[in-house]
Order: C-alpha cells, then structure tokens, then sequence
C-alpha cells in the first residue's frame, strides 16, 4: 500500500515524508488530479495559512477528486489544516469554501490565550480512537495553531483545551484527521501514524 | 490539561561544528550537530535550534546541508536561522527542513522581515530571536552576535516583533550566556508580560529542574522554553513547571558536572521531576 500525500506546497511535507520513511511506508507526494483520484491512502498535511490549501487546491482541481476519493471509501489522513478544510469552511478565511465533509465552522481560538497554540499538550479521549491505539491517556502531542474545530461533533473523539475545547482527532469511517503534529511528535506521533497505515492498509 | 514546558536545546554552529562560547565569546568546539540533533531526539528534547552563528554568505551552503541532516534526525519541531536577511534565506532554510525560522539582526535593521515571514510561513513558524543585555534598569538589544548593540529596548522591541508576526520570543541574555550563573529571570519576567510565549534562554539556574537539564544539555549553548502557563494574576511566582514525561529520560545520562551536584539519584530526581515543583523565581530566591 502505498501513501498519497497531497502535495500543496506545505512546509511540513518533508517532515510527514520522513516520518512515514521511518515507519517503513511507501509514500509519494502528487499536485496531480489522476494521482488523487487513484490513490489508496490519502494523507493531507498543511501548516500556515488556510487560504494557501484551499487555493492550492481548487487551482491544481484536486478539489473534487480529493471529495470523491474520500467518499469512495479512500483511508484519508488530514493533519492540522487538513482536519480544518474537512469542515465548511474557516474564519481565517471566511469568503472561501472548505470541503464540506464534516458540518460547522473552524473558527479562532480565543484571544484571552496565548497564540499560536505552540507546544505539547495533551488530549481528552472522549470516544474510543483508533489512530490512540496503543498510546498512553496522557501522551503529549505537538500543536502548532491559533484556529480549531471548536463546534462539538461527533467526529471528534478526542479534544484538546486552550483557552476553549476543540478537536484534536476526528474519526469517521475512512476520515481520519488530527489537529497536531503526529510527524513532529516524537514516539506517540508516530504511534498515530503507524496506527493510521495499519487501519489503511 | 495545559501546554508543557519545553526543553529546547540550542545549538550554536559553525559550519558543520558546533560551537559553544560564554557571553557569546570565546568560541569552542562542542561536536557534531547531526550526532547531537539525534540524541537529544532521542532522550526526549521538545524541539531543537540550530543557529549558523557564523552566518557567512560563503558558508550558506554548508549551514543549509547541516540543517537538512539534523531534521533527517527528528521527530521534533526544528528552528533554524542565523544570518536570514529575505524571504528567499528563509525559504532555503524551510526547503532544507526547518519547521521554524529565527530572525535576529536583520528584523530589527527592517521589521518588516518578520510581517513578511509570517504572511508567507505563519506565525507559528517566525521566531524572533532577541539578544539583550542589561543596561541600568532596562536590557538593550544586541545584534551581530551580540557584539552591537541596537541602542533599543528589548522589552519594547519584543513587543514591537509580536505585533509584526512573529509567534514566539528566542530569548537569551547576553550577561548570563554560557556563564551556568542561571536565568536572567528579570528579563524573562518583563518580556513575558509584554508578550506571549517566550523561548528562555541563557542558562542553568540552581533549581533543581534547570541544573539537572543543563548537565545533561551540556555540550553546547542551550535554550530552555519557559513558557509560563496562563495565571492572569500570578506572574511567575505561582506558576509549577510542567514537563513531558519523555522529558524524564533526560536524566539518566546526567554526567557528572560542577551544576549537577544534587546528589540524588536518577528516580529520585524524577520524583522530584513529577512533583509540582516551585517556581524558577522561588527556587533561585531560596538558594540564594
């Protein structure tokens, strides 16, 4: 099996790509619409701004591919932005459209916090997780972001607190996301992305 | 459930050495960054800094192969910077892996190096990197190395950085670099108030957290995160110290060194590790 990764031109790229190397994966980046539509796993990283990944991905036209693929039943992976462009759509940048796969809005973490959220922090499990297989309750992950997915949803079983509850790990049928870093993560990350090529496979 | 304290150990290089100096002087030899870059991975360092202090355009090259073969390295957050004077510097530094990018002179000869930064990476990925020294009763900013001084503000100037965009502080006092004479907890007190999550630096204090940590960092000149949890009222003085617990495997290859005296064995340390500890400003107030 071999990993998708959509290739935005995200920072984090590199960074995912050698954390699937370490866990012996198979991946290859794509900005191609075929390579999408054809893809086993799908994973979508992103780090920065949300308006970079929306265009990138309407003016490449991954878009409807990227949909299709997840509702044919691909194993998909978003990670940070990844998991905010599932929703419809975001107040970073509230004119564009996100991909409608999961209902709400992702909106700014509040300003009586500091931000960015930057640091380790730990998750609230509020269903069984699967992408927790294995991983200690009170694992730290790295966040590195000032917006969330701070509407409760079912999707969401497991939830991080700074300065207001949001999604850490969203999972439904074939639709994995998280709101941290697994690939800057150290051991419980990568945990989380074995976990992840193990539900694909 | 709050963000952790992270240990963040900086390494100071030139060209494909690292190099560890006091009050930024006197430069020598501290080993192989990519050697280094993988043990503290291994032994549960937050994140890590590398800093091309040289920042030579002739030795660009070189900086930028080193960054590539420490973030091979890591499961951690990486920064790198030293001599980023564009967007393009900056890119080159992301390209060769680096999760973050430290502005240092080059942001307060023009500010708009951070706005700039920031628009294109995020502000979670622009740290500016802050050298002040302490001149009567405020810090200055010191800029080439420490070796000028900008004539402006530090505290001031943190703010200022922040309000271009940059997501965090890299905070080291030129006064207590390398010196093992502890924080300069004055300092980080009065950027902490004006600002957000400051990176202190500047070393080993006498609690016990910070001296157990700065035996163990000891090869080159390192940084410790501070990042006080959010207390409105409480400054510093309440705060605990929080720390992953990976962070524990840090104390098992603790060397024997003039700041780590406490006697006390491995789990005991940890114990005390996982307690809630008092604060920096408590503890060195004690010990003195």
């Amino acid at each position: 099996m071999k990993i998708t990764i959509v290739d935005y031109g995200a920072g984090n790229v590199p960074s995912v790509e050698r954390a699937l190397q370490r866990l012996g994966a198979d991946s290859q980046r794509t900005t191609s619409p075929e390579c999408v539509s054809n893809a086993e796993a799908l994973l979508l990283p992103g780090v920065g701004h949300i308006a970079a990944l929306v265009r990138a991905l309407d003016e490449q036209n991954l878009r409807a591919p990227l949909i299709d693929a997840i509702h044919r039943g691909v194993p998909f992976l978003g990670i940070c932005l990844g998991l905010q462009v599932l929703y419809e759509s975001s107040e970073e940048a509230p004119q564009l459209n996100g991909l409608h796969l999961l209902p709400g809005k992702v909106s700014a973490l509040p300003s009586n916090v500091k931000l960015p959220h930057m640091g380790w922090n730990q998750v609230a499990v509020k269903l069984e997780s699967r992408l927790l297989q294995g991983i200690p309750k009170d694992a730290y992950f790295y966040f590195a972001h000032s917006y969330a997915a701070r509407d409760s949803n079912e999707a969401a079983v497991a939830t991080c607190t700074h300065g207001a509850e949001f999604a850490a790990i969203l999972e439904q049928q074939n639709i994995y996301a998280v709101q941290f870093h697994p690939e800057k993560s150290g051991a419980p990350g990568a945990r989380v992305l074995q976990n992840f090529l193990r539900l694909a496979a | 459930m709050s963000l952790a304290h992270r240990i963040i150990p900086c390494l100071d290089t030139d060209g494909d050495r690292v190099v560890k100096g006091v009050n930024f002087v006197g430069l020598r030899d501290a080993g192989d960054p990519v050697a280094l870059a993988a043990r503290y991975n291994a032994e549960g360092a937050d994140e890590l800094v590398v800093l091309d202090i040289a920042a030579s355009r002739d030795r660009r090259p070189t900086f930028l192969e080193t960054i590539r073969r420490v973030a091979a390295q890591l499961a951690i957050p990486l920064t790198a910077g030293g001599g980023i004077r564009t967007l393009e510097d900056a890119r080159a530094v992301v390209r060769a892996g680096a999760d973050k990018i430290t502005v240092n002179t080059a942001a307060v000869e023009r500010p708009e190096l951070i706005s700039e930064l920031s628009r294109e990476f995020g502000a979670q990925a622009v740290v500016l990197a802050i050298d002040a020294k302490r001149s009567g009763d405020h810090w200055d900013v010191m800029v080439r190395g420490g070796r000028e001084s900008a004539s402006r503000n530090a505290v001031a100037w943190a703010k200022g950085g922040v309000g271009c965009g940059a997501g965090e502080i890299l905070l080291t006092s030129v006064d207590r670099d390398g010196t093992q004479s502890g924080f300069d907890v004055a300092l980080t007190a009065a950027i902490s108030k004006s600002v957000m999550p400051v990176n202190h630096s500047a070393l080993p204090c006498k609690s016990s957290v910070h001296r157990t940590i700065a035996a163990r960092v000891g090869a080159a000149r390192k940084k410790l995160l501070i990042q006080p949890s959010r207390t409105a009222d409480s400054g510093h003085k309440s705060e605990t110290l929080k720390i992953r617990r990976a962070r524990f495997n840090l104390l098992s290859h603790v060397p024997d060194s003039p700041v780590n005296n406490g006697g006390l064995s491995t789990s005991r340390k940890s114990e005390r590790l996982n307690k809630k500890l008092p604060s920096t400003a408590e503890e060195q107030a004690k010990d003195k």
